[in-house]
């Protein structure tokens, strides 16, 4: 590799040619400001299109102040980052942005994680000498996600996820000159849109311009309702970041804290998803046997590889881009939706309430979960299995808000039945994680042998697609495992091009899986986080005393009580789905 | 007419665009075969190197360096834009040439395939040129089945074809980076160079980018040679310029000058002198974001370097003429206007300091300026330059800081003594009845649409300023002259 030698700030610095002003400035301890920019390093994520303008500085002999974010080293070169003319350059164009930009810091939702906020405080911009006209748009609610876009300054990080990392193409920029905003085609709502409510939007917006649709409020209402047994679910990957909302260092586990935290809200039974992860792996293990022992004897109507579901931006993915491969995903419900008949019509029963009068609220990592609770398939008579799912950044704020000190909380154990899980259903948050899962169990009731090495440790990491070909006895068994919507789509193109070599495929719709999903605390564009978040959930899973779903003793007692047997009648009545095409959009009616 | 040397425009008015045959016999085609059959294209390319010729899309960089530069890149595929989105309000230069010369454009870029290895060409035109279309695809058909286009050209065996691509009109399109975006299908919005489209261009490929008028000079810099043409113009800016002439000037329309022609020549030799005998008073080079030049520019050679020194640049080669009666602040308003319109919005400098420019701009010619507005619009305009994406957020200040350098009385004037001199921002002009010739004949209050205007019969009449809307009804009715605008 070529080295380039020059100068920054007086600073000689050495860096491999190709490399950027911004990463060169950086080895010298000189951070460039930056708005538009972004990368998640080592996941193959990166957003420069040049657009803020804050990063310029002066390059010797250049006429114009050059963007560092994508302005490479060259011999010789001598860049200066903070004199005169780069500093009044760079608080003008953070004054003009803020010119157009509400001022509504103090009730905004992002109010304290704004990256355009901390730019002004970091610039120290105290007043807005450029005042004037403030471009309004319409603002957009779905299911999931908010566009308040008067709030857009136009970096293009979502449209950069939405197209580029997802492929789902739901946000591009329209209009032009001072109206120019990002949008969903012909400015329609994103509900009309192929938009799956992945969330990767939300995460990466350095404003509050894309936020999710709040339900804390109604999950306050139930909670003071005498009437109400509220019951609470939590996914495996929150427990993983939440800590991050107060202070934690990224990868502390708060299992016990966040437990005793939702007691202290006042829930009536605090349980936990990875119960129902535990129940997916069940169903889903026993439909990926079914569909591969029918396979390897010959069955033409049986079709492989079998694909994960319980991602549900990646359903609602497949169901508007894959219309003609519905049939190929599991038909399991996911792990939250599994959730809700089990504690709706087993729990509620055992109790002896109604299923009226119990409210399931999910602690998710994720967006499109509050898409999904509000299908109409995971309705009984309009009483929604689950009635609502919030992101791991609106419990946060819920407890906030109630007087709760999470650092200084005892660790408390789930409550049971529904609270028991193994460590299997723990790896869930993590790309890779379920399929593992699944494995450990398939392996068992496949081969009829105890798997002495749990660990498929081939299956874990951060690549965007992966590929392994585990040994089931003398059966090679080949794994597909993509996470980030894009990847899925390579994936799922090889299959409709008749292709793929894979038996099984889990995909997730978010980089990283749901440790990196779109209703987690902001990762601000550090992968450090993501990978602390994922260490920290094998670290549970290789804590716990059971790590193979079919072992949890709780769920062996409901297929007892309850269910019967994995994919029988009950099971087939309350835990599995069908899906749905969605590839024509509904605008078209309009 | 003597000052002028017509080269780019040489077959314009002078053959019939649709036949090949008129083209032929003005020497066409015969560029392309001397260089398909004797020329290598390093011979070709070092010819245009010394000729000195200079990109005519407004950036004046060397065409001969470009080329070399496509042709150095190595790829399997590599293609010409010519660049027709010709979007200067005023400026119809290459449209002319397409109309009246489409032969020209397509010989040039077929020699330009040869030159640095492609074998496509694409021309990206605006889609308001409906004749110059249909001009482009007639040359097109002839010139294939004469074997001029496609493949093996004259037996040479060397393959070079020609598709047309349209634009929808939006200015920033003619950014080349931008251009070719909107080609790929994208949005017609420019990104950051490096890379330069002669290294990767359309379909990531290199793409030697050139403009209409720049073609039109190579095939017959090829036939006289490069000593011919670096003897036209000035050191640094050979051969001629074609300007589109518009504004207070009694010949308008087309001219083409070799590069070095003073503005007082342009203006009163070739172009008649002003309209009514009236003072010059500036003259707006390079469309709507360049700058004006003033009476102390008139003997300045128009070249490349000298109109960067003077705060404006040469642009496609648009040049209005301004007189006593042009307010500069409202002029530089007025092209303000034009670009906040026609911003891509992509970088914040660009999208959001134009429009403030603007409503500075606004404010200024209603009357409500301040001095420290002054000092924001220079310094605003200077980094909006400074920091902009592409050419033209680095050049849409230009009408507003050019004005500010050259007439900076006005603006005082506009902000201190909320007066304009040029009595166009109506915001401070004042329309008055002068006591001693109104006879009080009721004719302007009987006119008057806001009733504004009070008075009995023979008696001097009085006009509301609070409820003049300054439409000029009542000056335009008096036989009297006794309404004034103060």
């Amino acid at each position: 590799m070529n080295m380039v030698k020059l100068i920054i700030d007086g600073k000689h610095v050495e860096v491999p040619e190709n490399t950027t002003l911004l990463k060169a400035a950086k080895t010298v301890g000189i951070d460039i400001p930056t708005l538009c920019y972004f990368e998640l390093k080592d996941m193959n994520i990166e957003n420069r299109p040049g657009g803020c303008r804050v990063c310029v500085v002066e390059v010797r002999g250049r006429r114009n102040l050059a963007p560092a974010c994508n302005t490479m080293v060259a011999e010789g070169m001598e860049v200066f980052t903070h004199n005169i003319r780069v500093l009044n350059a760079r608080r003008t164009v953070l004054e003009l942005i803020l010119s157009d930009h509400p001022a509504e810091c103090l009730t905004c939702s992002k109010n304290g994680n704004c990256e355009l906020q901390s730019m002004a405080q970091q610039l120290g911009v105290r007043e807005i000498p450029y005042a004037g006209e403030q471009s309004k748009y319409r603002k957009d609610t779905s299911p999931a996600i908010i566009r308040d876009v008067d709030k857009c300054i136009m970096c293009r990080r979502c449209e950069m996820m939405c197209n580029d990392v997802q492929t789902v193409g739901a946000l591009s920029a329209v209009n032009r000159g001072f109206m120019a905003v990002v949008a969903p085609a012909f400015e329609m709502n994103l509900e009309k849109s192929t938009c799956t409510y992945c969330g990767q939007c939300v995460s990466v917006c350095p404003t509050g311009a894309l936020t999710e649709v709040d339900h804390s409020r109604n999950v306050i209402n139930s909670l003071a309702d005498p009437a109400k047994t509220v019951v609470v679910q939590t996914a495996p990957a929150v427990r993983a970041a939440l800590g991050e909302e107060f202070g934690l260092e990224p990868g502390t586990l708060v299992t016990g804290k966040m437990v005793a935290a939702l007691r202290r809200l006042g829930f009536d039974y605090v349980f936990d998803t990875d119960f129902a992860a535990d129940l997916t792996i069940m169903e889903e293990g026993s439909e990926l046997l079914d569909r591969l022992t029918r396979y390897l004897k010959g069955d033409k109507e049986v079709k492989l590889p079998i694909l994960t579901s319980c991602c549900p931006g990646w359903v609602n993915f497949f169901e508007h881009n894959f219309p003609e491969m519905l049939d190929i995903p599991s038909t399991a419900k996911s792990p939250q939706q599994m959730f809700g008949p089990v504690a709706k019509e087993y729990f509620a029963k055992k109790l002896g309430i109604d299923r009226k009068n119990m409210i399931v609220v999910s602690i998710m990592p994720c967006l499109a979960k509050k898409y999904e609770c509000q299908r109409e398939e995971f309705k009984v008579n309009g009483d929604p299995d689950v009635n609502y799912s919030l992101s791991t950044r609106e419990l946060a704020h819920l407890i906030k808000q109630s007087n709760i000190d999470f650092n200084a909380l005892p660790e408390e154990d789930f409550d049971n039945p529904l609270g028991a899980s193994t460590g299997a259903a723990v790896i869930f948050g993590a790309t890779g994680g379920v399929i593992e899962a699944a494995c450990r169990t398939a392996y068992e009731l496949y081969t009829g042998k105890k798997l002495e090495k749990v660990d498929f440790t081939e299956l874990r990491g951060l690549e965007n697609i992966r590929h392994a070909t585990l040994d089931f006895d003398g059966l090679p068994i080949n794994i597909g495992i993509a996470h980030g919507l894009g990847n899925a789509r390579k994936l799922l193109e090889d299959i409709r091009a008749g292709k793929s070599q894979f038996h099984a495929i889990e995909i997730m719709a978010c980089p990283g899986g749901c440790i990196g999903g779109g209703g987690q605390p902001y990762h601000h564009g550090n992968s450090e986080i993501i990978k602390q978040r994922s260490a920290a959930i094998y670290r549970e899973d290789s804590g716990k005393p059971i790590r193979k779903s079919h072992e949890n003793p709780f769920i062996q007692e409901l297929y007892r009580e309850f269910l019967g047997k994995p994919l029988g009648e009950k099971s087939h009545h309350l835990l599995h789905t069908h899906y749905f095409d969605k590839s024509v959009g509904d605008f078209i009616e309009e | 007419m003597a000052k002028q040397i017509r080269i780019a425009l040489r077959n314009c008015g002078v053959i019939d665009p649709e036949r090949i045959e008129d083209y032929i016999a003005r020497d066409g085609y015969m560029a392309l075969a001397s260089v398909l059959t004797d020329l290598s294209p390093e011979a070709v390319i070092e010819i245009l190197k010394k000729s000195g010729l200079r990109g005519r899309g407004g950036g004046g960089f060397p065409a001969g360096i470009k080329w070399e530069i496509t042709r150095n890149v190595v790829a399997d595929q590599k293609y010409v834009v010519c660049n027709a989105d010709e979007g200067d309000p005023g400026a119809f230069m290459d449209r002319s040439i397409l109309e009246g010369d489409p032969h020209v454009v397509l010989e040039a870029m077929t020699i330009n395939g040869y030159c640095t290895g492609a074998s496509r060409g694409l021309i990206y035109i605006r889609a308001e040129y409906p004749l110059a279309v249909e001009r482009l695809k007639t040359a097109m058909g002839q010139s294939r089945s004469m074997g001029l286009l496609g493949e093996n050209i004259l037996g040479t065996g060397f393959n070079f074809d020609i598709d047309i691509r349209y634009g929808a009109g939006a200015f920033v399109c003619g950014e080349e980076t931008a251009l070719i975006h909107s080609m790929e299908g994208l949005r017609g919005e420019p990104t950051v160079k490096p890379p330069f489209p002669s290294v990767e261009g359309y379909l990531k490929k290199p793409t030697n980018v050139n403009n209409v008028e720049t073609f039109a000079n190579i095939p017959i810099i090829i036939n006289k040679g490069w000593k011919w043409f670096s003897s036209i113009g000035t050191e640094k800016s050979k051969g001629t310029k074609v300007f589109a002439l518009a504004g207070k000037i009694n010949n308008v329309g087309l001219i083409e000058v070799p590069m070095g022609t003073t503005l007082r020549e342009v203006i009163y030799e070739i172009g008649g002198g002003i309209q009514y005998g009236k003072a010059f008073k500036a003259a707006q080079t390079g469309g709507p974001s360049g700058g004006c030049l003033t009476v102390k520019h008139l003997d300045t050679p128009i070249d490349y370097d000298n109109l960067i020194a003077a705060g404006s640049m040469m642009g496609s080669g648009g040049l209005i003429v301004m007189d006593e009666d042009d307010c500069m602040v409202a002029i530089a308003k007025f092209y303000l206007e034009f670009t906040v319109e026609e911003s891509c919005g992509k970088c914040s400098p660009c999208r959001i300091g134009n429009k403030r420019l603007f409503e500075l701009l606004e404010k200024i010619t209603q009357g409500n300026g301040t001095m420290d507005d002054i000092d924001k619009l220079r310094n605003l305009g200077t980094v909006i330059k400074e920091t902009s994406l592409c050419g033209l957020g680095q050049s849409s200040p230009n009408p507003v800081l050019s004005t500010i350098d050259n007439f900076p009385e006005e603006y005082h004037e506009h902000v201190t003594g909320k007066k304009c001199r040029s009595k166009v921002c109506k915001s401070l002009m004042q329309y008055l009845v002068v006591a001693d010739k109104c006879i009080g004949c009721t004719l302007c209050a009987r006119n008057c649409p806001v009733d504004a205007i009070s008075g009995e019969r023979k008696q001097v009449h009085f006009i509301d300023q609070s409820k003049c809307i300054k439409c000029g009804a009542c000056m335009d009715k008096c036989k009297f002259n006794a309404i004034i605008i103060n």
